[in-house]
């Protein structure tokens, strides 16, 4: 059989032995960086949403430097692409796409779900935002401009939401408990 | 270095059609007009990384479109004249306008 | 509006053929191969031995039927094994030989 028409699990198995053999990457290694990654998810970027939300100064910082924000609450961010953080204010708001490809702010945010990298959602996001966010059951004020940040260098793009009515006096626990993936990428918006 | 609030355009150019090449400029972008919100830094050319060729550093920028002045006025989905695209691009594909 | 430009498979934005396409918002959990294509990426970066740039552009060479027939991370691990022999970190004999190897120790 040559690799062209392996199945992917051969595929795999076969590349695995081979990166193994030539000591390019073994079988602790992997396990090592999988188990890395899988540390990581959208709770991160929860955490930086919820003390934006309740200190000027570090939204000020996060939308200034989102690396260094991201770094001050020990998210490990050296050697990594450049975070830009993009606040959602009552006139505009904002939703990210990679639609050459599946660029996503995997530091802060952790693996990009399914739909990020459909290629429906690829193509609908800079074409019909609106459409695509009712997906979500989304549906913006008429007098809300969207702004779709698409990430096509070497930044990664995650979205400052706005801050729920109804969430006076929380904590940055509770505030962060609400966020979740869609709020960052903006295809939902928080809720109390 | 291209400042804040220079109008600039994207070059109508298609390297794809000359040979393999990495482009990171999406087809919807070009020959359009838009404008610099800010310089993101430089960086190594990706249309050289991708082929592990040296890659000199160039200026990235984040430029702003309206996506009424991208997609055709009679496109079955609204283009409110408040809705924008921000797109990095690098310095060699942005013209001034 | 960009008179005819060439047809770029995954230039996808404003693409006409899935602008009426649906979204699958439901959660799909990743599986084993998808963390461990992932993370054999994620090293392979770090060592400097492929970069994500040289990723992407095995990706968009794909045939289109493997780009859009294809799961996610079977295009990444496609793109890597013909990244690799590219530069010659590994050799098309040698890949073929771990591949009969694997197919041999795998049940069917």
């Amino acid at each position: 059989m040559t690799w062209r028409e392996a199945d992917s699990a051969t595929l795999l198995a076969g590349l695995r032995s081979l990166l193994a053999a030539k000591s390019i990457a073994s079988a602790d290694e992997i396990a090592e960086r999988i188990r890395i990654t899988d540390g990581g998810g959208p709770a991160q970027g929860a955490r930086m949403v919820a003390k934006a939300w309740t200190d000027p100064d570090y939204k000020a910082l996060m939308l200034a430097d989102g690396a260094r924000a991201a770094e001050l609450l020990d998210i490990p961010m050296r050697g990594l692409p450049p975070l830009g953080v993009v606040e959602n204010t009552p006139g505009i708001h904002h939703l990210v796409v990679c639609t050459l490809c599946s660029c996503y702010p995997r530091a802060v945010l952790g693996y990009p779900p399914f739909w990020f990298k459909s290629a429906a959602y690829r193509a609908r996001a800079v074409r019909d935002p609106r459409g695509l966010i009712a997906e979500w059951g989304t549906e913006l004020p008429a007098a809300t401009a969207i702004r779709v940040v698409d990430s096509t260098a070497d930044y990664r793009w995650m979205v400052l939401p706005m801050r729920p009515a109804g969430t006076e006096g929380w904590s940055e626990a509770e505030l962060a408990a609400i966020v979740r993936e869609g709020d960052m990428i903006g295809v939902t918006r928080p809720r109390a | 270095m291209l400042s804040a609030g220079t109008p600039v355009r994207v070059r109508l150019d298609w390297p794809e059609t000359r040979g393999r090449c990495h482009i990171r400029t999406p087809h919807y972008v070009r020959g359009r007009p838009g404008e610099i919100v800010r310089h993101l830094g430089d960086f190594p050319n990706p249309e050289d990384l991708a082929f592990a060729r040296p890659a000199k550093p160039v200026a990235l920028y984040h430029v702003r479109f309206r996506q009424a002045d991208l997609w055709p006025a009679a496109d079955p989905w609204p283009h409110p004249a408040g809705d924008e695209i921000l797109i990095e691009l690098y310095e060699h594909w942005l013209e001034a306008a | 509006m960009n008179d005819t430009p060439p047809t770029i498979m995954h230039d996808l934005g404003g693409a006409p053929r899935f602008m009426c396409e649906p979204v699958d918002v439901s959660p799909h959990a990743l599986t084993d191969f998808d963390r461990e294509v992932d993370a054999i990426r994620q090293i392979l970066g770090q060592k400097k031995v492929m970069s994500v740039d040289e990723l992407r552009r095995g990706i968009e060479s794909l045939p289109e039927a493997q780009y859009f027939g294809l799961g996610y991370y079977e295009r990444w691990l496609r793109s890597i094994c013909a990244i690799l022999l590219e530069k010659r970190v590994i050799a098309e004999a040698e890949l073929d030989a771990a591949l009969e190897a694997a197919a041999r120790d795998t049940p069917c």
